[in-house]
């Protein structure tokens, strides 16, 4: 706290007046988000900034006036005085016409004002032509680069996060049924099958949620990368077994796929359309429209009752029928096409983007030393406007190196190894063979029963050796060795004959030193394995 | 005793050794895996003499009885590191008696044998024999290297290659000419080779180093089982045969074990690859930290958990016992105490583990490299004593050393690691150890006996330090 509040005082003579952030109440139907909650209100003052908050900001979301109040914002009614006073202001939703005031909100910016908020540079050209011409500067929420050190910035992140949940809930909403399976005294309820298509940030945050209700939840994703991610979710993943490609494209989304493969990718969902529950979409491809996933088919070849919740239905749409913004029954099917599900958790939601916008506003230096680094790759990825200059798009990001195709590279490599690997597993067998059937030809009868003794024993031998534990190979040695002196059979069978001749001596020798090898090696191996205990 | 008791009795006692082995799967039936070794010993050598091939009972007993007695001191004298050398010794002393059977065999063959099994006799003398003596006089090089009687350096003859290629050449030469000519001339190549195949003994083993001598011995031991085989084959006893097939498989195995523990192929470790070459692997570049025995007793009584990782540094200062009591003090204190053992450790597989018993550290807490390389980062502290080789990162971060590929105890991943050691310099392998030099890695410079007594003393001392200050502590409460 003490360190927070060092800045302040300094400033405090310093007769630049200090800089000030505007939060105005959102526009857009629906809307329940707010820029700033009195959490992060709060944070972007100890980065030394003045923060104003229009009446009624944050109500729909359960922020009173009141309780920004308590933090030490400024709440103003007038709306244009709000704009004009504030040097930034953050917003949710891009600009409108506000039907209050009967202006459009681009027009309230001061002149060289700054905006940060979502603004989907890519289908708002107009929105960007009006920016450049109130010599404004605006910097888009929904162009953060995904990268690790823009986690804390990436607002489509966490809203993505929310919009999964809250999915889910409203699938189970209109779905007539439990998601849980039990059994009861009743009967039996089976558990309803969710599928997922798309696990981004969003589909993977419905697949948990989907597990926790109790549903059985398979998943499917053009990337076979996120396979991992999928299962750790405890959701099945589908696999099209089309592997020639890999539809990771730039940034961690997912890119458009090759007809054939999207041809595999209905007959799958087909099928899956029959026998699941719900269905939840995800399906989204940068600066395009969303890919068609469901057509009127599939959903007609749904159970009655069942549930599409379509989260591309403001890109469009997955599903053939989806109607933005509505729920929209047909034949019994309900297909879910709201584009307000991160607004619907506005509390969270607010308090997500609003965390979201301190980090950036950290990062662009706090009051003191507030000022865009266009070196910096997020600033420069995020700024679509700059002092009336359109910047957008900006120069794409040198992606990290992706990891190569895991079907090509190790391929030829396993064949190169496997053409000498069966020529060598061949070598022996065949040598052996060979051995044996020499032996088998020549050899007289009792040569050969004594040679399948050898040989039976020296399996024999493998088998129980290698179950010897590495601690005991000392003792094992030592025993093997002492058991090896059983050659003294040879010496005993050949000292009968007279004492002095030359096969008795030779036989009393031999038996002489194996005694020694027999006594010694037991008599240690005693010794050593005394030492062995717990 | 008739043949076909003869024969059930010979069958009691294959089952026996076949037990004896399997009971060494696990130290706590080892023992009884052992006195089944000796029962069945025991079992064959009475059918044996039962047998009415023998009856000269008082020759036996002349041999027999001194050479047990003479065996058992020989076995409850030994020190535990002197362990390789009396195992390879004893190995010898099988070898030995395969070329007196063999020669035996020669002279008094079985007036039965007629056309191919009188060749297929004269072929197993001649293999016997030859086994035999390499297996006599290779285990008595190898036994002298590890005593010191013999520079334990690998010694390179000139062209030896050549020299034990033309050697064996020659007894094939030998084998054949023994074939051909009739019994009475047959002995003159059967000494001739049998002084090759000596010679031949010299010269594999000599050339081999010291920390090498592990596989050397298990070889040979392997060797002396196939000997007996051999005999098995020449005097028509399936005991013999099964029972030096038994011998023969375990040897190959364990050297088999390491050999791939250090990376390296058969071939290379008896042609004397190791040790041999001039590279130096990468130039080692840093400094590394000395610690005193005072610092090292701070960091071990601060640890929660400690792995000792000893190599055949240990063996030789004689520290197993000092070693033990500080595991003892250590483990008393609740630190968790484990020791990390590199299958190629000491100088005969199993040695450290061995030498661990003797000083009465639970085998349970003994781990082998493969139980506990995971463990490492999760450790306080390594101290790592007299082990060198076993524990360079080289080997898996340099893909030009030596050492590349073999796999080793991966102690610098722990949190602090402590080497007892002389110097910095290179171990068997010739390859400087990065070890020393890590950030993690502290010197404890110096003989391990006296350093280790000296963390033992430190440790106690620390102890009874602290006890009085407790026990008033508690007091005044």
């Amino acid at each position: 706290m003490t360190v927070a509040i060092a800045p302040d005082t300094t400033s405090m003579p310093d007769p630049q007046p200090t800089m000030r952030i505007g939060i105005p109440k959102e526009i857009a139907a629906g809307e329940r988000r707010v820029a700033a909650t009195p959490e992060t209100a709060q944070k972007l003052q100890k980065l030394g900034f003045e923060v104003w908050v229009e009446t009624d900001a944050g109500v729909a979301a359960s922020f009173p006036d009141v309780a920004y109040k308590s933090v030490g914002c400024h709440v103003v009614h007038d709306v244009v005085e709000l704009w004009s006073q504030s040097d930034i202001v953050l917003k949710v939703r891009a600009p409108l016409w506000h039907p209050g005031i009967n202006q459009d909100e681009t027009d309230l910016l001061r002149p060289g004002g700054k905006l940060v908020s979502f603004i989907w540079p890519a289908q708002n050209p107009e929105l960007l032509e009006k920016l450049s011409q109130k010599g404004a500067t605006a910097i888009a929420m929904d162009a953060v680069p995904r990268i690790t050190r823009a986690q804390k910035l990436d607002a489509l992140s966490s809203m993505a996060n929310l919009a999964g949940y809250r999915a889910v809930i409203e699938a189970a909403n209109q779905f007539g049924r439990g998601f849980t399976g039990q059994i009861t005294a009743a009967g039996k309820i089976p558990p309803c099958k969710v599928l997922v298509i798309g696990a981004g940030v969003a589909g993977l945050a419905a697949i948990g949620t989907a597990r926790g209700l109790g549903a059985i939840v398979r998943a499917f994703d053009t990337r076979p990368s996120v396979k991992e991610q999928v299962e750790s979710l405890g959701a099945e993943f589908l696999e099209l077994h089309f592997d020639e490609e890999d539809g990771e494209g730039a940034g961690g989304y997912a890119k458009v796929m090759s007809p054939a493969f999207i041809a595999a990718e209905m007959a799958l969902f087909a099928q899956q359309a029959s026998e699941v529950d719900v269905i939840i979409t995800t399906a989204l491809i940068p600066g395009k429209t969303a890919p068609r996933l469901i057509t009127q088919e599939m959903v007609e070849a749904m159970r009655p009752g069942s549930v599409i919740v379509d989260m591309a239905a403001e890109q469009g749409g997955n599903c053939e029928l989806t109607r933005p913004h509505e729920i929209y029954d047909h034949n019994g099917i309900k297909i879910v096409g709201l584009t307000d599900l991160a607004s619907r958790m506005a509390n969270q939601a607010s308090q997500l983007y609003g965390t979201n916008l301190y980090h950036l506003l950290n990062e662009l230096g706090g009051a003191a030393n507030h000022h865009l680094d266009l070196e910096d790759d997020v600033v420069r990825q995020a700024t679509v406007v700059l002092a009336g200059e359109v910047i957008w798009p900006a120069p794409p990001l040198e992606q990290p190196a992706p990891p190569p195709p895991p079907s090509q590279a190790p391929a030829p490599t396993v064949q190169a190894e496997k053409a000498p690997g069966v020529l060598q597993q061949l070598l022996w067998p065949v040598l052996i063979g060979a051995a044996l059937l020499g032996i088998g030809a020549f050899a007289p009868e009792s040569f050969i029963s004594h040679f399948t003794v050898f040989v039976l024993a020296i399996f024999l031998g493998w088998k129980v050796i290698w179950d010897v534990t590495p601690a005991l190979h000392t003792p094992l040695m030592s025993v093997t060795n002492a058991i090896s002196g059983i050659i003294i059979i040879g010496g005993m069978l050949q000292i009968s004959g007279p004492l002095t001749s030359t096969v008795t001596i030779l036989g009393a020798i031999a038996v002489f030193v194996s005694t020694l090898n027999i006594a010694g090696g037991f008599f240690v191996t005693q010794r050593m394995l005394n030492m062995f205990h717990k | 005793m008739s043949n076909n008791l003869l024969t059930v009795a010979y069958i009691a006692a294959s089952i026996l050794f076949i037990l004896s082995l399997g009971g060494l799967s696990n130290p706590e039936t080892a023992r009884r895996g052992n006195l089944y070794g000796i029962a069945g010993m025991v079992v064959a050598l009475g059918a044996t003499a039962l047998s009415k091939q023998v009856s000269g009972y008082g020759v036996l007993l002349a041999s027999m009885v001194p050479a047990i007695w003479m065996g058992g001191l020989i076995a409850t004298r030994a020190a535990m590191t002197a362990m390789p050398q009396l195992v390879g010794l004893l190995n010898g002393f099988g070898g030995l008696a395969a070329v007196l059977v063999g020669y035996a065999s020669f002279l008094n063959p079985d007036a039965s044998l007629q056309g191919v099994d009188f060749t297929i006799h004269k072929v197993e003398v001649f293999v016997g024999v030859f086994i035999g003596s390499i297996t006599f006089i290779g285990s008595l090089i190898a036994c002298g290297k590890l005593q010191g009687v013999v520079s334990s350096k690998a010694i390179l003859l000139p062209a030896r290659h050549v020299l034990n290629i033309g050697m064996l050449a020659g007894i094939i030469g030998l084998g054949y000419y023994y074939m051909t000519v009739s019994e009475s001339a047959a002995l003159l190549p059967l000494g001739i080779m049998t002084a090759i195949a000596s010679i031949l003994g010299i010269t594999l083993v000599i050339a081999i180093g010291g920390a090498d001598m592990p596989v050397v011995i298990s070889i040979l031991n392997s060797y002396s089982g196939w000997g007996a085989a051999a005999a098995g084959f020449m005097l028509n006893n399936d005991l013999l045969i099964i029972t030096g097939a038994l011998v023969g498989s375990s040897g190959l195995i364990l050297s088999y074990i390491m050999c791939k523990a250090m990376n390296r192929s058969f071939a290379n470790v008896l042609l004397g690859g190791f040790g041999n070459t001039n590279y130096q692997g990468a130039a080692v570049e840093g400094e590394a930290t000395p610690v005193s025995v005072e610092d090292t007793v701070e960091l071990l009584e601060e640890a929660n958990s400690v792995i000792i990782v000893p190599g055949y540094g240990m063996a030789v200062a004689q520290a197993q016992h000092a070693v033990a009591q500080i595991t003892q003090l250590l483990r008393d204190r609740g630190t968790q105490v484990r020791f990390g053992i590199h299958p190629v450790a000491g100088r005969l597989p199993g040695h450290m583990n061995v030498l661990l018993a003797e000083a009465n550290v639970p085998y349970d807490i003994v781990l082998e490299m493969e139980e506990i390389n995971d463990d490492f980062p999760a450790t306080d502290v390594v101290l790592v004593i007299g082990a060198n080789d076993t524990v360079n990162p080289s080997a898996l971060e340099d893909p030009n050393s030596p050492m590349a590929g073999m796999p080793v105890l991966e102690v610098w991943k722990a949190q602090n690691t402590v080497v007892l050691k002389r110097s910095l310099s290179a171990g068997y392998a010739g390859v400087a150890n990065p070890l020393f030099y890590k950030q993690n890695t502290s010197m404890l410079f110096g003989d391990a006996r006296a350093n280790v007594t000296a963390i033992l003393a430190k440790l106690s001392q620390g102890d009874t330090g602290v006890a009085p200050k407790a026990a008033a502590l508690s007091a005044a409460k």
